[in-house]
């Protein structure tokens, strides 16, 4: 563990990297261990591959489950899930969980949720691990100090039976953020505006480090929205150095370590951070006290723009390509150049998703929320059992119902639409999810991402409101 | 067959066929299989690739989307802008490219998932020059049948005015493709490796 050749600084991406190496190949392909991996309702054929082809799962003890993607969140009842094909992901879940001995938080179980948000809640997510999921979003669990990401339905067959994967090692990227967040900046307007500069493939190859004042003054909720777009940035995983914050929230929780191993555990976190003199790829800096509350205007997380700005125009691209990209982005979402973000009106708003439904997110929209009413339908799903119960013990669902929002049970629901829950061709929903594309909350849905306070002041506003005017001092 | 076993294609190795251009950077993979066919058996995705982009609200062909072409049927070679299969881990977004005939996706990138997805089903993903794919792109534009030649031996691509581009591939996963190796049938042959950093680990990070 302590070995003699320190004297090279090192990222905290080649840290753990290197702990995680089975077999280095001389063809550049490495065997990555994998500690802990996490499972939702999509992965039923992952599941029935293994199955077919006679193959035990390796490590039973390593694999956490819960479905998020089918489960209607109007309902807890699994027998009411109209569409045979949505019950089959659901209940093939429990059933293939139980074949196999993996850990199940199901339906009825308050830790069932979102796999990005129970990942953490319940302590499974560690600084120094390497975990993955079959979901593109897995880069969320970054933001704990581990090294994360999404996996297709055949390499999660591979760690059920094996543990590992096989990786080309990516190139490490470092953001940095300078200076203090302004007043109601969240983690999500973070993320919008990184993207937006560096463009939706401008990490790909890489995993994104995260660092700066600008991250160092985000909460864990916030780091976890920043890590989970990751992706949406071309991004292989997103990490946060783990410290004092991180390990407040992992302390007590039930995957985590407790007692003595908690000392030891935390000993060796302290190590993790990247090196002072570590070698990047690549680095970009943005400037923390520009970043405005963000609203994309396209159909790629890339077409973001302040709330302060107006709908660009394509004639100003620097060329052909982007010219005709934004042109007919422009045509889908229904907009106009030049019209103000902040004068746009919205059919209905979203709040949830594995990007945004944690506590400190349903915090936030309802402090805007709070004696107002919802000109128009909106949603709260909760990430999780566990956030719904708080939130209620807080009083959280009574001022949304107050304000005519409609409070929901927990699950992935309208971001991708997957168990049914969409809107309508060309419904202009803001949501706090994290893709914006073409169809992706329906046929001829028009999406745009915002932040839980952003969708919160649509809601009650009806068009893009600037939050910084409605949020208490 | 059930929907659960791989249809695995052929080993690869060289192929000359027609293309079609899919002219657009960021091309998701909620374009490329809509959400709500996910849950179907393999079998009937089949018919939704490129859904909602490809099709009317009443199931006739939209005409000029490049899949509606009379010139696309029996394309082997499919060729897009930048960051190509972008967005959601689906692994469908692959398989009902296969399943509809595709074996090679060129394009200047594609996203990280959709690349390594490709490998598990029998495809090749090809990175080249943008100025290559523009060429191809307009050149395809003009002369939809042109037919192009992918050597993955050689790592060449050969295009319609007889132009040869050399493409970069991990040898590890060419070598995969070649042979139609399994991966977990050679990860398995690791298995005393494994097992010794699962001790190493476990005295390391007791934890966990």
């Amino acid at each position: 563990m302590a070995e003699a050749k320190a004297a090279q600084p090192a990222t905290m991406f080649e840290k753990i990297w290197r702990r995680h190496v089975v077999v280095d190949r001389p063809d550049g392909y490495t065997l990555l261990y994998i500690d802990r991996h996490l499972i939702h309702d999509g992965s039923y054929n992952a599941f029935q591959r293994l199955a077919a082809n006679g193959m035990k799962l390796r490590r039973p003890d390593r694999a956490y489950a819960t479905p998020d993607h089918y489960m209607p969140t109007n309902t807890r009842d699994k027998s009411t899930i109209a569409d045979p094909n949505h019950k089959r992901m659901v209940v093939g879940l429990t059933e293939h969980a139980a074949a196999t001995g993996v850990t199940i938080f199901d339906i009825g179980d308050r830790r069932q949720g979102i796999v990005h948000v129970v990942g953490p809640e319940q302590g499974i997510t560690l600084p120094g691990i390497t975990l993955v999921c079959g979901d593109s979003h897995t880069s969320t669990h970054g933001a704990l100090g581990c090294l994360a990401f999404g996996i297709g339905s055949s390499e999660v067959t591979h760690v059920l039976a094996t543990q590992t994967l096989w990786q080309r090692k990516p190139k490490a990227m470092r953001v940095n953020i300078e200076g203090q967040l302004g007043f109601g900046i969240t983690g999500k307007d973070v993320i919008l505006a990184i993207i937006a500069h560096i463009g939706a493939a401008g990490g790909t190859g890489h995993v994104l480090e995260y660092a700066g004042s600008g991250i160092r003054q985000l909460s864990i909720e916030g780091r976890l929205t920043l890590c989970n777009m990751s992706i949406e940035g071309g991004g292989r995983a997103g990490m946060i150095a783990p410290d004092d914050k991180t390990y407040e929230f992992i302390a007590g929780r039930p995957y985590a370590p407790k007692g003595e191993a908690w000392d030891r555990a935390l000993a060796f976190w302290r190590s993790l951070p990247s090196d002072d003199g570590a070698s990047f790829d690549r680095e970009v800096t943005l400037v923390g006290p520009e970043i405005a509350p963000m609203v994309t205007w396209g159909t790629s997380p890339e077409d973001a723009a302040p709330v302060t700005e107006a709908v660009p125009d394509p004639a100003a691209a620097p060329d052909a390509a982007r010219r005709d990209g934004q042109a007919r982005a422009l045509a889908y979402m229904g907009l106009e150049p030049g019209t103000p973000i902040a004068e746009i009106p919205v059919d209905r708003v979203f709040i949830g998703s594995c990007t945004n439904s944690r506590i400190e997110d349903l915090r936030m929209a309802a402090a805007v929320a709070k004696g107002r009413k919802a000109q128009i339908p909106s949603w709260i799903v909760p990430g999780s059992g566990i956030i719904k119960e708080q939130a209620e013990a807080e009083g959280l669902d009574k001022i949304f119902t107050e304000a005519g929002f409609e409070w929901r049970e927990a699950g992935c629901s309208m971001c991708v639409g997957m168990n049914g829950e969409i809107g309508r061709p060309g419904e202009r929903i803001a949501s706090t999810s994290n893709r914006n594309f073409v169809g992706r909350q329906g046929k001829g849905v028009r999406t745009h991402l915002v932040s839980p306070a952003m969708a919160a002041a649509a809601a009650v506003t009806g068009h893009f409101t600037d939050v910084r005017r409605m949020l208490p001092a | 067959m059930t929907q659960s076993s791989k249809e695995q294609p052929p080993p690869f190795e060289r192929l000359t066929g027609t293309a079609v251009a899919i002219d657009q950077p960021n091309v998701d993979t909620d374009q490329i299989i809509p959400a709500r066919f996910l849950a179907l058996p393999r079998a009937e995705q089949v018919a939704h690739l490129f859904n909602d982009v490809r099709y009317r609200e009443d199931g006739t062909p939209r005409e000029g989307f490049p899949l509606n072409a009379p010139t696309a049927a029996g394309a082997q070679i499919l060729i897009a802008e930048r960051n190509f299969g972008c967005g959601s881990s689906r692994e469908h977004a692959v398989s009902v490219l296969v399943d509809n005939g595709f074996r090679v996706f060129i394009a200047p990138s594609f996203g990280d998932i959709f690349h390594n997805n490709s490998f598990q089903n029998g495809a090749l993903p090809i990175r080249l020059p943008a100025e290559r794919i523009r060429e191809m792109i307009d050149h395809l534009a003009r002369r939809p049948d042109a037919r192009i030649t992918v050597d993955l031996e050689a790592q060449t691509v050969t295009g319609p005015d007889n132009w040869t581009q050399s493409f970069e591939i991990d040898s590890f996963r060419k070598q995969c493709l070649i042979e139609g190796t399994d991966d977990i049938s050679l990860t398995l042959s690791y298995a005393d490796a494994i097992a010794a950093h699962e001790q190493r680990a476990a005295a390391e990070t007791d934890w966990l």
